[in-house]
């Protein structure tokens, strides 16, 4: 559970190695657990360890901002390499998705 | 010269085939794109093609998993397991892969329950289970990263999607002498 962390009215994910279908129902499952519980204002995706994603990434994060977004919740992304982030630009993401830059 | 055409006689009579068949499940999806990863390997392909046939093989093998059969959950630990109530589907999922000269075709097929309408099922954002946290991209992913893509699909009968991406086989060929 330590890939999930409550900041003040931040939820940070830490996403793993490979965030495919396979582990996608696992992360949501804990982030909507999470928004739910401690009242979650905003949501930081952070792809410092990931290395692949497809498109269940996509969903992950489009069903997480559905969530937070009706009460003025954002969704940001940190870390995201090269790779992730042209996959985020090319699923037309980052209209609403804010990729942050270190 | 002669050096010349026999680099184009080898490049031309290159050909390395492969198939697997392996059970439905999520925890499969990571298997099929890092075996294909590995077929193509020695061709020193670049990361980024790499990434590519990677991310394109994932999403055509996820598609067969849970709309072919619809396997929603995998095995293991970490709690992405398969609810007790859920029955398995025992579908199989067969990866075929070619490579012929510079091209590598790879196809993928299920035996699953087929696409009713592949133009609205290709079309970006389209999905049927958007409870799922599905985006809707598959199609367009591979569309985006492989160089063709070609869908068949009969409802009820299976789906089979082709696709092909042009490999850098130059180097490889440099890189043997």
């Amino acid at each position: 559970m330590e890939e999930f962390q409550v900041i003040d009215n931040c939820l940070m994910i830490k996403l793993p190695e490979e965030v495919d279908h396979h582990r996608a129902d696992y992360i949501c499952r804990n982030a909507d657990r999470l928004l739910i519980r401690d009242d979650v204002m905003h949501v930081v995706f952070d792809f410092e360890e990931t290395k692949f994603m497809d498109s269940s990434g996509i969903g992950i994060i489009m069903g997480r901002y559905r969530k937070i977004s009706c009460f003025g919740g954002r969704v940001y992304a940190i870390h995201a390499d090269e790779r992730i982030q042209k996959i985020l630009k090319l699923s037309g993401l980052t209209q609403v998705l804010e990729v942050l830059y270190d | 010269m002669t050096e010349c055409r026999n680099l184009e006689e080898r490049r031309s009579k290159m050909k390395n085939e492969m198939e697997i068949l392996f059970d439905a499940v999520s925890c499969n999806e990571s298997f099929a794109r890092v075996a294909v990863a590995a077929f193509v390997t020695h061709l020193n392909p670049t990361l980024e093609e790499l990434a590519d046939i990677k991310t394109a093989v994932s999403e055509a093998v996820t598609n067969a998993i849970i709309h072919g059969y619809e396997n929603y959950h995998g095995y293991s630990g970490r709690g992405e397991s398969q609810p007790a109530w859920c029955e398995v589907h025992p579908g199989k999922v067969r990866l075929h892969c070619l490579l012929k000269e510079d091209m590598l075709h790879i196809e993928i097929s299920d035996k699953g329950k087929g696409i009713d309408n592949i133009n609205l099922a290709m079309e970006p954002l389209y999905t049927t289970k958007p409870e799922l946290n599905r985006s809707g991209m598959g199609f367009a992913f591979m569309e985006a990263f492989m160089d063709e893509l070609a869908v068949e699909s009969t409802p009820g009968v299976g789906t089979t999607v082709r696709m092909c991406k042009k490999m850098n086989a130059g180097a490889w060929i440099k890189d043997e002498d």
